[in-house]
């Protein structure tokens, strides 16, 4: 018994110690194999969660093709994204807002656009609203659903969190960056946002066109819906860009990635799966 | 037992007996919750294929696998540490000694600080500081980080609860320090420390904030301890805040309460197993 | 020889728990004090604008959100938990309490996440139908935390009623002293100790419990008016915008978490020592 014990616990010690060398030693593969034609070798694309599930679709399909090639898609937000790919955690960085200034020194690929969409709860009567009305509602200005043609109740905001891409792009969009009420409620992903509205009959709330479904409505803004081609014909005014970022120029299986994502068949994907295409 | 005598030692005795009822109530309204809403997605291919389409389509094969995987590192090296400390602060520090006062303060602590600090840390130092990237191992020792406390507390309340009297007899046989402790000691305690291992089991495999942080959630089925994870609860998440599938999301997560039925089923039949080998 | 080797690996094993604190503290803390400094202590602590686009960070909306939601849930948790405890150990026969203790531990195993949702889908719209407000708030946090604490607080406490001798329970219970009395007066205040430590440790992960309380209190950087109205805690604060959070923003997200950490640090002090004081 004695024997055992020591024997179990210099074994655990063991293998701790082998594992963690083992840890140390292997790291991250990055891309290996630069211009040969068999794509072999595996990359790590992290960041925004709103442009994840896009991303592993696409990966999906790129790995179907390549099939020596593996490609990691990992969440985890916009900035850790490009943190990511800043220390080299990751070979790109995915971002569903615009690159800040001091952001800018790192390449950037803009593989799609999204609409935003003000969305409310199905029963609601109103059904349209002006840039400007939905901008006093979210400024706190406007306060019950009486002032803009609804029933008499008090509206309920719903926002998303400070730092995401959704309310960075409405912000910029809509609120002119000036400050969002302080009443509002506060979700961190779309989902989320989504069964907010969708459970409370004097919701507002603001969404990824991509996530839409009829357990919300979608309000038109200015008398226009979004749609794929209100979007690209600039007649929607509220929508933001899907990045993908690197520290250098891509090469090898990165570069290969990027360009499928940017082929017809990568956009048909995106455009599938409810993004807008950027050609 | 004697039983409640006068109307108020009833009146309490009641109020316990609804309390308990409370609670089993709200667990079984929980389960039910997610069982009506996830069972219709539950099948064969839904538990033996890899997702495909972030999910909406395919198994959770590779979450599962990934769930085992980071509770098992976590595992092998908390039960070791936690126990180990626990044994050496009861059995081989005086009862109030400084050092056994700071290893429960910092396990205090550490029990204290939230899984998602737990994920920042294991984020900037395993993934990014030790260069592991996001894998299993990143995602494990942060988890083992975490349950590490309550593998040490509960341990150490069950080896406290042990009769001195064992001890002393044992000793007095002749027995060394080490042989009392591992032959007497420790067995009469696994009861309590089985029970926090259970507990650990719980809180690692619902884990998702830490998780998420440190062993990614890339969809690939992983092999080596270096490779990427996404655990069933991450999964879970995703489906659910994302939006991708509300009914996978509760299937997901009626799989992942039926396995912590299987573990602390698992758990329990061992203990009684060792409880009859003792009474021989 | 081989005793003295097994006494040195078990004090490495107590050691760890030592050098994981230093560790986690030193990297949050290289993170949170620079930002923190710059700010101001007081600023930052008593300040109730959070306005991270902006560089205003103060976060006293949330300090008074986690102690409401984290006392809402230990004034209903903790008599609940020692009701069960305390059945468990005194009450219930062997088999009963064979299928409540499973059923407490696979309470344990109920990921967060599906509490979240658990309460995003019944307390959320039952409180904001029968109670009022906007149902995302503190009172929800603070019911569902409550059942979440339950294991933590029960498995310890009802181990350590059922530590208490044999012996003690008989003798009382001879003297002539009633049921209740023999608990109350000899078996808890024996079992003092333990449950201390049970609802210092379930008090611990209601103050760090997140992605249950993101997805139910609202997460409005507001002094709550009353327990129906939405709160946002240091953590969610964290898992909120960590996600998208860069340069500053992030190291306030930090600060949070270190204050958030050593908020539970003094809070166990207290605790430890009013109890201590009150025997």
């Amino acid at each position: 018994m004695k024997k055992e014990i020591t024997g179990v616990l210099l074994v655990v010690v063991f293998v701790l110690a082998s594992v963690l060398a083992a840890g140390c030693g292997e790291g991250k593969t990055g891309p290996e194999a630069g211009i040969g034609k068999e794509l072999t070798g595996s990359i790590t694309v992290a960041g925004s969660t709103s442009v994840q599930p896009f991303t592993e679709v696409l990966a999906e399909e790129f790995m179907a093709q390549n099939p020596g090639s593996k490609i990691n898609v990992q969440g985890g937000g916009s900035s850790q994204g490009i943190e990511a790919a800043r220390s080299g955690a990751a070979d790109l960085g995915v971002s569903s807002r615009e690159l800040k200034p001091e952001e800018k020194e790192l390449q950037e690929f803009k593989i799609a656009r999204d609409a935003i969409a003000v969305v409310v709860h199905p029963s609601n009567r109103v059904d349209n609203l002006t840039l400007v009305q939905v901008r006093d509602i979210f400024l706190g200005q406007i306060t019950n659903w009486k002032q803009v043609g609804g029933q008499e109740t008090e509206i309920t905001l719903m926002s998303r969190e400070a730092g995401s891409g959704t309310r960075d792009g409405f912000e910029t969009l809509v609120l002119n960056q000036q400050p969002l009420s302080d009443r509002a409620l506060i979700a961190n992903s779309t989902g989320t946002v989504k069964t907010m509205v969708a459970g409370d009959k004097n919701a507002i709330g603001y969404i990824s066109m991509a996530s839409l479904d009829d357990t919300v409505k979608v309000l038109a803004v200015d008398g226009v819906r979004p749609t794929v081609e209100t979007v690209k014909a600039d007649q929607y005014k509220i929508s933001r860009p899907f990045l993908y970022v690197s520290t250098d120029e891509p090469v090898g299986l990165t570069r290969a990635f990027i360009d499928f994502v940017l082929s017809d068949a990568g956009q048909r994907i995106l455009e599938d799966e409810g993004a807008v295409g950027v050609k | 037992m004697k039983p409640f005598g006068n109307r108020r030692e009833q009146l309490i005795y009641y109020t316990i007996c609804s309390g308990a009822v409370f609670v089993a109530l709200t667990l079984v309204a929980i389960v039910a919750f997610v069982a009506i809403k996830g069972v219709g997605c539950i099948s064969w291919e839904f538990l033996t294929e890899i997702p495909s389409r972030m999910g909406k389509e395919g198994g959770i094969s590779s979450a599962i696998v990934g769930t085992l995987y980071l509770t098992l590192v976590a595992l092998v090296l908390s039960v070791p540490l936690g126990v180990g400390a626990a044994v050496y602060l009861t059995e081989y520090q005086p009862r109030v000694s400084r050092f056994t006062r700071l290893v429960e303060l910092s396990a205090e602590a550490l029990a204290g600080i939230p899984s998602i600090v737990f994920g920042l840390f294991g984020f900037v130092f395993f993934v990014i500081f030790l260069g592991w990237g996001w894998s299993v191992l990143s995602g494990g020792l942060t988890l083992a980080l975490m349950i590490l406390p309550t593998i040490m507390r509960t341990s150490q309340e069950a080896i406290t609860a042990v009769p001195v009297e064992f001890r002393e007899n044992s000793l007095a046989l002749g027995a060394t320090k080490w042989q009392t402790t591992s032959k007497i000691v420790i067995p009469s305690a696994l009861p309590g420390i089985i029970t926090g291992v259970i507990l650990s089991i719980g809180r690692s495999v619902g884990e998702t904030a830490a998780v998420l942080l440190t062993a990614g959630s890339a969809l690939g089925m992983p092999v080596l301890p270096t490779d990427p994870a996404r655990s069933m609860a991450v999964h879970l998440y995703f489906l659910a805040s994302e939006g991708i599938s509300m009914e996978r999301a509760y299937g997901t997560a009626l799989l992942l309460i039926i396995m912590i039925l299987i573990i602390n089923y698992l758990a329990n039949l061992s203990l009684r197993r060792f409880s009859y080998r003792l009474k021989g | 020889m081989k005793e003295t080797l097994i006494e040195k690996l078990l004090f490495f094993s107590a050691l760890v728990s030592i050098l994981a604190i230093i560790l986690i503290i030193i990297f949050i803390c290289s993170q949170g004090i620079p930002l923190v400094a710059r700010v101001g202590i007081k600023n930052f602590l008593f300040s109730t604008t959070w306005d991270p686009a902006n560089g205003q960070f103060g976060i006293a909306t949330m300090l008074v959100g986690s102690l409401l939601v984290t006392i809402g849930a230990l004034i209903w948790g903790v008599p609940l938990g020692m009701a069960l405890s305390i059945f468990l150990a005194e009450i219930a026969s062997p088999r009963v309490a064979g299928i409540m203790t499973s059923m407490v531990e696979l309470l344990a195993g109920i990921p967060s996440v599906v509490y979240g949702f658990f309460g995003l889908a019944v307390i959320v719209p039952f409180i904001r139908e029968y109670i009022g407000g906007p149902g995302f708030s503190a009172l929800a946090g603070a019911i569902i935390l409550g059942i979440m604490i339950l294991p933590t607080i029960v498995n310890i406490a009802c181990d350590a009623i059922k530590a208490v001798p044999r012996e003690y329970t008989e003798g009382s219970l001879a003297l002539g002293a009633t049921r209740w009395q023999t608990i109350s007066r000899i078996v808890l205040p024996a079992a003092r100790s333990g449950i201390i430590a049970a609802i210092v440790l379930g008090m611990g992960r209601a103050i760090g419990e997140t992605m249950a309380v993101v997805m139910v209190t609202g997460n409005v950087t507001r002094i709550p008016g009353s327990i129906v109205e939405p709160v946002r805690t240091m953590t969610s604060n964290v898992v909120l915008e960590m996600g998208y959070a860069s340069g500053d923003h992030q190291l306030a997200l930090f600060a949070t978490g270190m204050v958030l950490f050593i908020f539970i640090v003094i809070l166990n002090l207290v605790v430890t020592a009013s109890l201590k004081a009150g025997e």
